[in-house]
């Protein structure tokens, strides 16, 4: 069971830090809050959001960096996204995509249904599971200066790569990117292929 | 190749060389042995990259991320893996986003294992109402050209595409 | 106003599970359960279970049953999309089967991606064989659940109640 310690990290301020400078990074997002923070930071064409699909986020990051080996892939998603697809920590895992990192936004609570409390509120330890799961590189990150040590792996380890942040269950303003999803699908594929 | 007429003839090998030929590189399963030989002859292929699943909608989801990033895969399941996917498979309804599936009938035909007949029973109307089209193929001389046709329908007009493989096929699950 | 119905429906659909002599509710939580879900956890005979997938649910309990307690699961029409392989061995064993599913994708919504699974809950269910009944009228939910729970628990049957979403409410984004 992971360690209680005090969660302060604010999850905008969080993924500000982790996109600043994300060079050609593609990134893809769970459904939900995870969504909203990217779409706050800016709505740029690298990135594939999520509406639905929970469970989906990592395996669509594999398919991605698979089909992309020579370009890193983030995916940022929610604990409780995460846990509705845990298996797929063991499919990543026996892959081994080196250009792929996944960054949990770990509020520990069903952010769109009513704040109701996750796994990881009652000691579930995700980065636990991507390690026994054999991802070599795994962090949980708490404070600040966790979090500046875990980006550049986010970017830069031979993946897979796992970091589990924790941030505050605070309300953030709704700032939704485009839901479309055939939009989102065309636009992504012509800015990376130069063909939908 | 070995032509049809041939006792040693098996649907796979026509098919995994249609893989090749229309640019599949990643094919995702949960094993079945209905598609085992199938499955051995692209896991043997080193121009795909095969990836095992621990449950099938993980891969729904793969083919969503290969396709954004400019790459053909399929998804090889048993039917129980279809009721997996359902919730998965909107995604791909949303986004129009392709997908070629082969799923390995079990439930069907000369089934044993009587856990296996509901899930048989409903694959089928599971994945059209889930807006996936169905192709059902029950003669083993007959999968390859579904295969090419689903593949058409699902990459150059963008749909989900199922080639359902009756279990008369496969003979699974009808010993024992 | 809106918001005192959705409390009051969820009230009476809790004493008809207590009625019942429900014992275990499985759930990953919906917005339209939230009332439910936190009775659940507040009573002192009902066992909450948090699932991480509601294909658990379906598992949980049909071994709730072997152990003799009848259930509920509760989730999210997109949910049931992940239970569909699972009601396999519910619908083989003849394992009794309460659902209580809040619908999205059909009223007012707000989220393209939920449509797909919105408009194929229903079909997708009575294709494996699980009795569905569908309720729009929150005054008409208890006994609709009620109904639902008789069937399931003494028919011997899956049954699915269906809450539309024009009782839930769709969720107002200009806030």
């Amino acid at each position: 069971m992971a360690a209680r310690r005090k969660i302060t990290l604010d999850r905008r301020k969080v993924v500000a830090n982790i996109l600043k400078d994300r060079g050609d990074l593609l990134l893809v997002t769970g459904l939900g809050a995870p969504t909203w923070d990217a779409a706050s930071v800016e709505d740029n064409p690298n990135n594939f959001y999520l509406w639905g699909g929970m469970g989906g986020a990592v395996l669509t990051g594999l398919g991605l960096a698979l089909a992309q080996p020579q370009r890193r892939v983030l995916v940022l998603t929610g604990d409780g996204e995460m846990l509705m697809g845990v298996g797929g920590l063991a499919t990543v895992a026996v892959q081994k995509p080196s250009n792929l990192a996944i960054g949990i936004l770990d509020n520990q609570r069903y952010g769109e249904t009513g704040m109701q409390e996750t796994h990881t509120e009652h000691g579930v330890d995700l980065a636990a599971m991507a390690s026994g799961a054999g991802f070599q590189t795994t962090s949980t990150v708490y404070n600040a200066a966790e979090l500046k040590t875990a980006i550049p792996m986010l970017y830069n380890t031979p993946g897979p790569v796992f970091v589990d942040v924790k941030v505050t269950a605070e309300d953030q303003p709704m700032i939704l990117p485009p839901r479309d999803g055939p939009t989102l699908k065309h636009r992504f594929r012509e800015n990376l292929l130069g063909s939908i | 190749m070995v032509s049809k007429k041939s006792k040693t003839w098996h649907w796979s090998q026509d098919v995994h060389q249609l893989f090749k030929k229309i640019g599949i590189k990643q094919v995702a399963y949960v094993p079945d042995g209905g598609l085992a030989k199938l499955l051995e002859r692209c896991q043997a292929d080193k121009s795909m990259r095969s990836v095992v699943l621990t449950t099938e909608e993980e891969g729904v989801a793969q083919m969503a991320g290969a396709w954004l990033g400019g790459q053909r895969g399929v998804l090889l399941t048993q039917s129980g893996g279809v009721g997996n996917c359902i919730n998965m498979l909107s995604m791909m309804q949303e986004c129009r986003i392709p997908l070629l599936s082969l799923v390995s009938m079990r439930g069907e035909w000369g089934e044993t294992f009587p856990w296996q007949v509901p899930m048989g029973q409903s694959t089928i109307p599971a994945l059209e109402a889930a807006k996936v089209i169905v192709h059902h193929v029950d003669q083993a001389e007959k999968v390859p050209e579904t295969v090419q046709a689903a593949a058409k329908l699902a990459f150059d007009a963008n749909r989900a595409v199922a080639v359902v493989i009756s279990q008369r096929i496969s003979g699974s699950g009808s010993k024992g | 106003m809106a918001r005192k119905k959705k409390t009051d429906w969820s009230k009476d659909v809790f004493k008809v599970l207590k009625k019942a002599d429900v014992q275990q509710i499985a759930y990953v939580p919906d917005a339209g359960h939230t009332s439910l879900i936190k009775m659940a956890i507040a009573d002192n005979v009902i066992k909450p279970v948090s699932l991480t997938s509601e294909q658990e649910g379906v598992a949980v309990l049909s071994g709730a049953w072997l152990g003799g307690e009848a259930g509920a699961l509760l989730m999210q029409s997109s949910g049931v999309g992940n239970v569909i392989n699972m009601l396999g061995m519910a619908n083989e064993c003849r394992f009794p089967l309460l659902m209580l599913v809040t619908m999205r994708g059909e009223w007012g919504e707000f989220n393209p991606w939920q449509v797909p699974m919105g408009q194929a809950t229903e079909g997708v269910l009575e294709a494996s064989g699980v009795i569905v009944h569908r309720v729009d009228e929150p005054s008409e939910i208890a006994e609709t659940v009620e109904a639902a729970a008789k069937l399931a628990f003494e028919g011997g049957r899956m049954v699915a109640v269906l809450i539309g979403q024009r009782v839930v409410g769709f969720k107002d984004w200009t806030k």
